[in-house]
C-alpha cells in the first residue's frame, strides 16, 4: 500500500512566502514563474506524483491557503 | 506504482484530509508573506473549532501587528491599549467565568509596555490563556530593539547591535512567569515546521483545557519570526530563528501541574 496525494493552493491569496516549500519532504512544492493579482509567485505542485497527502505545507502555510487530499493505493 | 494515477481521482472531496477550518475566516491576511503570526492564528482557530467552543471563546487582541487578530478568527473579540490585554482578559473572564478566555501579544506588547499587567495576572492565576508571540523585535512599528532582542541583534534603535552595557540582556519573561504561583502551564513552542506547528497546537489546546478545570494561568510562548523586521526572506528567517533564537529561548515545558 502506498500513499497517494495532491494539494489545492488558493493561489490568489498565496503569499510566495516558500515556507511550504521547504516543509514539503517530498520537494513536490515550488513556486510557479507565473504571479497572482498582487505579483506574488505562487505555489503549485511542481511535482505531483511526489506527493504524499502528509499535510505539512498546509499545516505550516501562514496563510491557511492549501487544501491537501489523501488515498490509498 | 500508480504514480500515473491522475490528479483528478484524488482531488475528490471523500479524499480530503486538510482544509481550511470554518473558525478563521476568509479575509486575507495583512502579515507580511512568512509570518509567523498567520500560523499561529490558525492553530488557535483550529483548536477552537476541535473543541467546538466558538461560540463561547473571546480573545483579547493586542496592540502591534496582530491588533487585526479579530478580522481572522471568527469569534468574540475585545481589542486592549498597548499592554493591557492581560487586564482586559481578567475582567472578561471574572465577569463571563464560563467562557474561554485568551490573550493574543507581542513581545513588545507583553514583555515591554504591559510587564506589570502580565505578571499580576499569571500571578493572581487568572484562569485564562496567553498566546504569547516573541519575535524578539517590535514588528508593526518598524523593527525597534525589544525586550527580547538578543545580543548583538541589529535592530532600528540599535543599528550597531544589542549591548549589554546599554541595553541589558534579553528578557526570558517567560521562565520568570514559570516562577509564578498562579500558572499552571508555561511552555515555549514554535510553528516554522509542521512538527512545531503541531506540538504548538496541542500546547494551546491544553491551555484551554486547564482553563475549563480552572487550573489557573497557561501560558504559551511560541518563538517567531519577523522576517520584515529582521530583514530576511521568509525562509532565511526562520532558519535565523532556529540557529539563533532557540539558544536563548530554548523550546520546551518551563512547568506542567
Ligand atoms: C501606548 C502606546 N505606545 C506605543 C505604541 C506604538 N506601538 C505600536 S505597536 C508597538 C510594538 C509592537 O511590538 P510587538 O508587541 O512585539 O508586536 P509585533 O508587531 O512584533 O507583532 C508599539 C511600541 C502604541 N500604539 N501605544
Ligand atoms: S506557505 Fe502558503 S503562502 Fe507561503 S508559498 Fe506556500 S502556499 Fe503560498
Ligand atoms: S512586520 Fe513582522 S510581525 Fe509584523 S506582519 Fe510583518 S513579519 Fe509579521
Amino acid at each position: 500500500m502506498a500513499l497517494r496525494g495532491a494539494i489545492v493552493v488558493d493561489t490568489e491569496k498565496c503569499k510566495g512566502c516558500s515556507v511550504c516549500v521547504v516543509n514539503c519532504p517530498t520537494n513536490t512544492i515550488a513556486l510557479s514563474k507565473e504571479v497572482n493579482s498582487k505579483g506574488y509567485n505562487y505555489a503549485y505542485m511542481a511535482s505531483p506524483e511526489n506527493c504524499t497527502g502528509c499535510t505539512n505545507c498546509a499545516t505550516v502555510c501562514p496563510d491557511t491557503c492549501i487544501t491537501v487530499y489523501r488515498v490509498k493505493v | 506504482m500508480h504514480t500515473t494515477m491522475d490528479i483528478k481521482d484524488i482531488i475528490k472531496p471523500e479524499n480530503k484530509v486538510y482544509s481550511k477550518t470554518p473558525v478563521l475566516l476568509d479575509n486575507v491576511m495583512h502579515y507580511c508573506p512568512g509570518c509567523s503570526h498567520g500560523t499561529a492564528h490558525k492553530l488557535v482557530a483550529e483548536v477552537i473549532e476541535e473543541m467546538g467552543i466558538q461560540e463561547n471563546t473571546i480573545g483579547v487582541s493586542p496592540v502591534g501587528c496582530s491588533v487585526f487578530a479579530y478580522n481572522y478568527v471568527d469569534i468574540d473579540w475585545q481589542q486592549a491599549a498597548h499592554g493591557r490585554a492581560p487586564a482586559l482578559a481578567t475582567a472578561t473572564k471574572r465577569l463571563y467565568p464560563d467562557k474561554y478566555v485568551f490573550t493574543y501579544q507581542g513581545d513588545g506588547d507583553l514583555a515591554s509596555i504591559g510587564t506589570a499587567e502580565i505578571m499580576h495576572a499569571c500571578n493572581r492565576g487568572e484562569n485564562i490563556v496567553v498566546i504569547f508571540i516573541n519575535n524578539a523585535i517590535y514588528g508593526m512599528t518598524g523593527g525597534q530593539m525589544a525586550p527580547t532582542t538578543l545580543m548583538g541583534m541589529k535592530t532600528a534603535t540599535s543599528p550597531y547591535g544589542r549591548r549589554e552595557d546599554l541595553h541589558g540582556k534579553p528578557l526570558r519573561i517567560t521562565d520568570l512567569i514559570s516562577q509564578l504561583e498562579g500558572t499552571c502551564y508555561v511552555t515555549r513552542q514554535s510553528v516554522q515546521n509542521a512538527a512545531g506547528a503541531r506540538k504548538t497546537k496541542r500546547a494551546i489546546r491544553k491551555g484551554f483545557e486547564n482553563s475549563a478545570k480552572k487550573k489557573g494561568t497557561s501560558f504559551i510562548e511560541i518563538v517567531s519570526s519577523c522576517n520584515s523586521g529582521w530583514k530576511m526572506s521568509p525562509v532565511k528567517a526562520n532558519e535565523w530563528m532556529v540557529e539563533n533564537m532557540f539558544p536563548s529561548y530554548p523550546l520546551g515545558d518551563l512547568k506542567d501541574i
